[in-house]
């Protein structure tokens, strides 16, 4: 009973100097004044993203030009979206190649199991994420659209390879 | 009847079995590669060891027969150390390619070493690689993967019987690799991809196309041949891939033809897609309401006596029995399937091969006159060599010369040697009378040039007289090339007028008497004897002569592309199963005569296909009856003596009809093994 009253007479004198909304003032210019932004200029600033970070997909080549993608149909067995389509041919060679490797982005969950599914690193996953369409077409990736990817991020995937060996 | 314990539990099981065949019955899974069922064990894999208390070492299951009182064990410590040693061993040479592999996903070698292998190994050397071969344009080897089974081998050996292939070298030199010749000379080839357990031997047609897991399979019932080998037809959601055999003691076992089996690269290849009606003589597309109209028009300006109907190879009954009810109710009886062999559709056992095809297997002495059946029938020639390498066989041929991989005795070629063995003049005569279960099997070649009743009187009068007829053996046999043939036989679809047959509705065309004619898929006959006034409908599914002469074309479904019901040599009756949607406009061909038939104002009393199939099972006994062989007629006319070349009506196994006719294999094929 006595406890009781004691605590209703601090929380009186709390609100009367408004001593949480100080605290609180305090807080903020500290942040404000005394340590660095970190936000950041989106466009035109960005953040790091690890190389297990899983975007838009891409097909890589051999340092020769030769395609990676064998047509094991590992990624599409594995897909669980079922986003991926492959049809596969014998190419002139006698070896076996694919004649279409399409992606319906639409449908891609982007849980990384294509990756780390295929054999011979063939289809992987940049950290590109800045890749939204007006129409829901431009989402169906074929595998022109993949390889070029690929072409376009060889460098980084190259790194992200090497940097995630260790672990496969 | 031994006893045996497998695993604890007391089983009776058949004489004279091995372990695995037991187990096989009774459903306990044994890992295996070198045993195949069908073929002679050799027990080298030694994947497939088990336990039996008393012996120290474990026992290969497959080469060791089951005795009173064994007990097995199929599943100890002992045994899975075993297995991963073996497993650990192939590994050191089979290539870690399973990705590029076309067995990938159906391989034994990867499912047991899923199941009981290592993921690594004490041995790591560098692995052997062999040579590419050439196997010919059916059989696309890669021999590095080869675990040398000798399964191809046995293959080759025993059911194919061409002594080409073979192992040469020893130890790490192994190679599975054909003696001298390029490519296997055999109409059964194609199950070298089937018997190997890994993807040494694959199917050239399927090479990459798609993964086991993908497919939709089917099963159904092949006609390329009238054998009627039950298969397992794989498709993507809109064409075949590959047709395989499915096993069938009774017809097939294991096996089919590499016709039956090659043609998948044919079956959208020229086909006719939708009706097409020929305008300005010239033949247009057309909608089906369009070319029912062009035909009803024709029909209702005719009368039942100028009308006829033609039905040639892969026509079902339904259609059959649909077509002959739509033009017995336009009075018309101008009907023929036989396509120029009277066979005479009310005696069934005059045109069956009536010892059934595992009949074969008790026979001591077969006569075949004016048949190949290596190109007739492939897979019944491999029971024909089963039955003769099991030894007191006597084989003797009348007709024309072939190599049939079996020894045989050569009569000539004529006819009039039937004759000379109906008066006991001929020496073989000797043999037939020694032998118990003796057999003749006449094949469309012996009908060549006379006329069909007066041969196979003959035939049943050899028949009689050499005890081929006992109280529970027929040994009297016809070998038909067409499933087609005999489907609409056995749905009666021939004339009541034993007169008319094909070359009389020919000659009735020439005469004017006859001026609409009904074809389907009817491409043999010669139609530049058909004068130019003759109207002609063509219902079929591939563009050949028939369409080309034909006024309207009406594009029917492929056999794989709807339900039907198929007559074999023996006169089973099996169903085959849609496995693949329809191409185009065509339409299944039972409907295409029901619906021509609400345009003539013809009442089928057919609503549903359940409806037709009840109406067939009225008129044909046979039809949902267990199958049970034809009972032999002994029809006695006077035996006539007959005189005449005998010519076979294969020469081109690859190239038989409008289906193979479009096949690239098959035309590969011919250049490589049919050049004389």
């Amino acid at each position: 009973m006595e406890n009781n009253r004691m605590q209703r007479i601090v929380d009186f004198l709390k609100s009367l100097l408004l001593i949480d909304i100080f605290k609180g003032i305090i807080l903020t210019s500290k942040y404000m004044l005394f340590k660095k932004s970190v936000t950041i200029n989106y466009p035109y600033e960005k953040s790091m993203v690890s190389y297990r970070f899983k975007g838009e997909h891409a097909l890589r080549r051999y340092e020769n030009g030769e395609e990676r993608c064998i047509a094991c149909k590992l990624c599409e067995a594995i897909c669980p979206a079922q986003a991926i389509t492959i049809m596969a041919e014998k190419r002139f060679d006698g070896s076996r190649r694919t004649i279409s490797y399409d992606i319906d982005m639409s449908k891609c969950i982007y849980c990384g199991l294509c990756e780390e599914a295929c054999p011979v690193d063939a289809i992987v996953e940049t950290p590109n994420v800045e890749f939204s369409t007006e129409t829901r077409e431009e989402l169906y990736y074929t595998k022109e659209k993949l390889l070029s990817n690929g072409e376009r991020w060889e460098n980084y995937l190259k790194q992200k390879m090497q940097e995630l060996a260790v672990y496969k | 009847m031994p006893k045996i314990v497998i695993n604890g539990e007391e089983n009776e099981v058949k004489d004279g079995l091995t372990i695995i065949q037991a187990c096989d019955e009774l459903g306990i899974q044994i890992p295996r590669f070198c045993y195949h069922d069908k073929l002679p064990s050799v027990g080298s894999c030694r994947m497939c060891m088990v336990e039996i208390s008393g012996s120290r070492k474990l026992v290969p299951s497959c080469a060791t027969t089951v005795a009173e009182g064994m007990e097995i064990q199929t599943e100890t410590e002992a045994i899975h150390k075993a297995r991963k040693m073996v497993l650990e061993m192939l590994l050191v040479n089979h290539p870690l390619d399973c990705p590029i592999c076309d067995k990938g996903g159906e391989c034994d070698l990867q499912d047991q070493t899923y199941r009981y292998g290592l993921d690594n190994s004490a041995i790591n050397v560098v692995k052997r690689a062999v040579e590419q071969k050439d196997f010919g344009p059916l059989i696309d080897p890669y021999m590095t993967r080869c675990i040398h089974c000798t399964r191809c081998i046995r293959f080759a050996t025993e059911i194919a019987g061409v002594q080409e292939l073979g192992a040469l070298g020893r130890g790490d030199h192994t190679e599975i690799s054909m003696y001298i010749s390029k490519a296997l000379s055999s109409e059964l080839s194609g199950n070298l991809a089937e018997v190997c357990p890994v993807g040494a031997l694959t199917n050239s047609q399927y090479a990459f196309k798609a993964r086991p897991w993908e497919l939709i399979s089917t099963e159904t019932i092949d006609v390329m041949d009238a054998i009627g080998s039950n298969i397992k037809v794989d498709a993507s959601t809109l064409a075949v891939l590959r047709i395989m055999p499915k096993i069938n003691d009774e017809i097939n076992e294991s096996w089919i033809g590499d016709k039956s089996r090659y043609i998948v690269d044919a079956l959208r290849i020229q086909r006719l897609d939708q009706p097409m009606v020929r305008i300005n003589s010239r033949l247009s597309k057309s909608s089906w309401h369009e070319a029912f109209k062009v035909i009803a028009d024709k029909l209702k300006s005719l009368n039942g006596s100028q009308v006829a109907a033609l039905m040639g190879d892969f026509v079902d009954v339904e259609t059959a029995f649909i077509t002959k009810k739509l033009f017995n109710a336009l009075k018309c009886d101008n009907l023929d399937c036989r396509g120029g062999i009277n066979f005479d559709a009310n005696d069934r056992g005059s045109y069956l091969f009536n010892t059934t095809i595992t009949g074969i297997e008790e026979a001591d002495s077969c006569l075949i006159v004016g048949s190949n059946p290596r190109f007739e029938a492939p897979v019944l020639n491999a029971r024909l060599r089963k039955r003769y390498l099991k030894g007191g066989f006597e084989i003797a041929v009348i007709g024309d010369k072939y190599d049939g991989n079996y020894k045989y005795d050569y009569l000539g070629n004529n006819i009039a040697i039937l004759n000379d063995i109906l008066d006991g003049k001929h020496e073989w005569v000797k043999k037939l009378k020694s032998s118990k279960k003796p057999m003749i099997i006449l094949g469309q070649g012996a009908f060549y040039g006379n006329d069909a009743a007066e041969v196979i009187s003959l035939a049943k009068a050899v028949a009689v007289k050499y005890n081929m007829i006992q109280k529970d053996w027929n040994g009297y046999n016809v070998l038909n090339t067409s499933t087609g043939m005999l489907s609409a036989l056995e749905a009666g679809f021939v004339s009541q007028d034993k007169k008319v047959d094909t070359n009389s509705i020919i000659e009735a065309m020439k005469a004017r008497n006859i001026k609409f004619l009904w074809l389907n898929n009817v491409d043999n006959i010669n139609f530049d004897s058909i004068p130019q006034d003759v109207f002609v409908v063509y219902q079929g599914h591939h563009g050949d002569k028939g369409a080309a002469r034909a006024d309207v074309v009406l594009s029917s479904n492929l056999w794989l592309e709807q339900n039907g019901t198929y007559v074999n040599i023996e006169g089973r009756f099996q169903r085959a199963y849609k496995a693949v949607p329809s191409v185009g406009e065509s339409k299944e061909s039972w409907k295409i005569i029901r619906k021509l038939a609400e345009y003539i104002n013809v009442d089928l009393h057919v609503e549903t296909f359940e409806d037709l199939r009840n109406q067939i099972a009225a008129a044909n006994p046979n039809f949902n009856a267990e199958f049970s062989a034809a009972s032999f007629n002994n029809n006695s006319a006077a035996v006539p003596s007959l005189a005449g070349e005998i010519k076979s009506v294969i020469e081109n196994y690859y190239r038989t009809d409008i289906i193979s006719k479009n096949s690239v294999k098959m035309a590969e094929c011919t250049k490589l093994f049919m050049k004389k």
